[in-house]
């Protein structure tokens, strides 16, 4: 029963690593990558030669073709407003639809149902016109206004948690002369706090992230690119075999506090997947 | 005091509910004052004469503004909805200068756009419109009734409380309805328009076309849909194929790391985490780079002495197939494995040990009590998981970008799923017109699924009771 007992054990562990090695690989390659003294994109051999920091050096010294320090610049700054615009805007919508009872609530619920069916980036041609009728195409302002501009449609992980805040406490507050909007602010929100951080660091991580809205507003404009599209540019034909090594060190330098915020969320980033898919 | 409130609450609901949209309106002109029936067509008169000057004088400032956008440009441009323009951009002979002259043409995009705007525009002034009348009727009585009409001040004051819901949805809802419904309407209505590569504004013009592009997407025969039906066969494929292997590798490697001898479980959770925590645009595009003829892989494998030539992973049609499933398992695995383990965790312990006692080995434990119990629980999940690869840009386009290219489809190549020739087709064909026929098709796709969904999940239901 021993042996069985230990084998079961070793075998799981083993198993378990296997698996971890296969999965850390392709991570643990970009590291690698990155500090690689060779460029270029692909060398007939597996490890690196030799190692350096230089990639990382000259990541931010070597401003001629790209500007990465601009880039994270720039990505900090549409992160920070489109995170400060989409909290509230989500916040507020989530609130309103959990406490408030009004006209358009249930057919504004279904209305979101139905846009979320849409593939998202449909839409994308028609955004770019739009801003480019308004004049502020290929500019940050017009990302920024294009991540918070939804976010009032992704309320259901919030409305999830304020649903479970008891109700007495509205009534109580009610009762001593409080008006929606104290109760908002004074009572709610300081309960929500788990979730207001969720809500702050997914929609700050959005624009780290994402590639497909940002490449088609920005078009060409280097100089406003965001780290997503900077490094995948990197990656063009004409550029690979020169940037190669200097993608892997700008991707492991956006990759590190992503992934630390991510790991951090991971529980809420569960009850939200739950949530929304069951309330819908 | 509650109890007071909530049955003023009830009644009000109940008068406004019994008085419909139409019902107030005939109201406002068979009982409706003087100025009432002036508010019908001057707005804001009522409010001003009532002495609420701010209230007034926004209404009057509405209509004003309202009046002359419809004069000056509105009223043309939902005139114009109806070609979508009628001059073309070309040369013309100008008889003063005796040489030809470039016109230009009405832009069918623009006047698209501004005439789906024009459209919305009229539909917020008509809700203003009868927020108007509503006002002017409840000074009436208030009047009548000798009651204290609210300044500004209280107004403003009922903004923060009973009437909160417009305050805190009206930016949400402006950023919805500039980057979502505008866009998608427009959208939307292309699809029904010839709006392609050989119609493209300002040089050409495009027109309705009424269901035309439908019929060349699901007739049988044309360059579209010869690429339309194996494009949305595989989708389907991708999509049943990356669901079900990630769903179920999710739930063994759950099973594997919460079993009770597993030493330090949150470190393993996190080694199989750092697959999705990272921006998959760096993760997916690695894995493209090592993938290659000469990438890393094939690189490390030929080291080895495993293989004496390179495995072609992306050039090979149904290998890059295999690949994208293979490579997306990566992904999703981790994904499930962090939603099922908190359901695993709440298995009631009884069903295990009763099982033990019955003498079921570990494989039955599984399909007869785990696999059931998460099954049960993560349906919902599994349908939207579903809807989400149907949906899945992410994956296929930064592995393959939907190559290999195949030479018998329009625009498309072997793993291109319905989404990225979307894509393809909007950004670098220009063929906007189809683009928008695939994303009307994708979406009654999702729709389908997801009324199998709702219509099966009793929570969905009971959020209806809530309140």
């Amino acid at each position: 029963m021993k042996i069985r007992k230990i084998l079961d054990f070793s075998f799981t562990h083993i198993l378990l690593l296997l698996l971890s090695i296969v999965w850390v690989m392709p991570i643990l390659w970009v590291v690698l990558i990155s500090f690689r003294q060779e460029a270029g994109s692909f060398t007939p051999y597996f490890f690196p030669k030799a190692l350096t920091l230089d990639n990382y050096i000259k990541l931010f010294t070597d401003t001629k073709q790209f500007y990465f320090a601009k880039w994270f610049g720039n990505t900090l700054f549409v992160a920070i407003c489109s995170c400060i615009l989409s909290t509230f805007y989500n916040l507020s919508t989530s609130y309103c639809l959990s406490r408030l009872r009004f006209r358009i609530r249930k057919p504004f619920m279904s209305f979101a149902l139905i846009l979320g069916m849409f593939p998202g980036f449909m839409s994308m041609i028609a955004v770019y016109y739009i801003l480019k009728g308004v004049g502020i195409s290929q500019s940050l302002i017009a990302l920024i206004l294009v991540y918070s501009g939804g976010a009032g449609l992704g309320f259901y992980i919030a409305k999830g948690f304020f649903d479970t805040i008891p109700k007495a406490l509205d009534e109580s507050a009610l009762i001593d002369g409080a008006t929606k909007f104290q109760i908002f602010h004074k009572i709610i929100l300081p309960l929500s706090k788990p979730i207001m951080v969720f809500t702050v660091l997914t929609s700050f991580m959005a624009p780290w992230m994402d590639y497909i809205f940002a490449s088609v507003i920005m078009g060409d404009n280097y100089d406003n690119y965001t780290v997503a599209i900077g490094l995948t540019k990197m990656l063009d034909r004409e550029f690979i075999n020169t940037f190669y090594t200097q993608f892997a060190a700008g991707a492991v330098l956006v990759s590190i506090p992503i992934a630390i915020l991510f790991i951090i969320m991971q529980k809420y980033y569960v009850e939200g997947v739950s949530d929304g898919s069951v309330k819908g | 005091m509650k109890i007071e409130m909530e049955e003023t609450n009830s009644t009000i609901k109940s008068v406004s509910k019994a008085k419909g949209k139409s019902f107030f309106l005939r109201d406002a002109f068979k009982n409706g004052d003087k100025f009432t029936k002036l508010s019908l067509i001057i707005m804001g008169i009522s409010n001003l004469v009532h002495g609420q000057i701010v209230k007034g004088l926004f209404f009057i400032f509405t209509e004003i503004s309202f009046l002359i956008y419809m004069i000056t440009t509105g009223m043309e441009e939902i005139f114009l909805l109806g070609s979508l323009g009628k001059t073309q951009q070309g040369w013309v002979y100008n008889e003063t200068l005796g040489i030809d002259v470039l016109q230009d043409g009405d832009n069918s995009m623009l006047i698209l756009l501004f005439g789906i705007f024009a459209v919305f525009a009229v539909s917020i002034f008509i809700l203003i419109w009868m927020a108007n009348i509503k006002s002017a009727m409840e000074l009436q009585t208030l009047k009548n009734d000798g009651k204290k009409i609210p300044m500004f001040k209280d107004d403003i004051k009922e903004y923060l409380d009973g009437k909160l819901h417009n305050t805190l949805m009206f930016l949400p809802l402006l950023g919805i309805f500039a980057f979502t419904v505008l866009p998608l309407a427009f959208m939307i209505l292309i699809a029904f328009t010839n709006y392609d590569s050989q119609h493209q504004p300002p040089g050409n013009l495009f027109t309705w076309v009424g269901l035309e592009n439908f019929k060349a997407m699901l007739s049988v025969g044309g360059t579209i849909s010869n690429t339309f039906w194996p494009v949305l066969g595989w989708t389907l494929i991708w999509a049943v194929a990356a669901t079900f292997s990630t769903y179920i590798g999710g739930i063994l490697l759950a099973i594997l790391i919460n079993k009770k001898n597993v030493k330090i479980k949150s470190f393993w959770r996190t080694m199989f985490i750092l697959s999705i925590a990272i921006p998959q645009f760096v993760t997916l595009l690695t894995m493209k780079t090592m993938l290659q003829d000469e990438g890393a892989l094939n690189v490390l494998l030929q080291e080895i002495g495993l293989i004496s030539g390179p495995i072609h992973f992306w050039t090979d049609p149904t290998l890059a197939r295999i690949t994208v499933i293979v490579v997306n398992l990566w992904i999703g695995i981790p994904f499930t494995m962090l939603t099922v383990t908190g359901i695993l965790m709440n298995i009631p312990k009884e069903l295990y040990e009763a099982a033990k006692v019955d003498g079921a080995g570990p494989i039955v434990i599984f399909f007869k009590i785990t696999m059931p119990y998460v099954l049960f629980i993560t349906a919902p999940t599994l349908i939207t998981a579903f809807i989400g690869n149907i949906n899945n840009f992410n994956v296929i386009y930064l592995l393959t970008a939907g190559g290999p290219a195949n030479l018998n489809y329009f625009q498309a190549g072997k793993t291109d799923l319905l989404v990225t020739w979307l894509f393809k087709l909007t950004t670098t064909g220009k063929e906007y017109s189809y683009a928008s026929t695939i994303g009307i098709i994708v979406f009654i796709l999702s729709i389908i699924f997801s009324l199998l969904l709702y219509r099966k999940t009793a929570a969905y239901k009971e959020e209806g009771d809530f309140s």
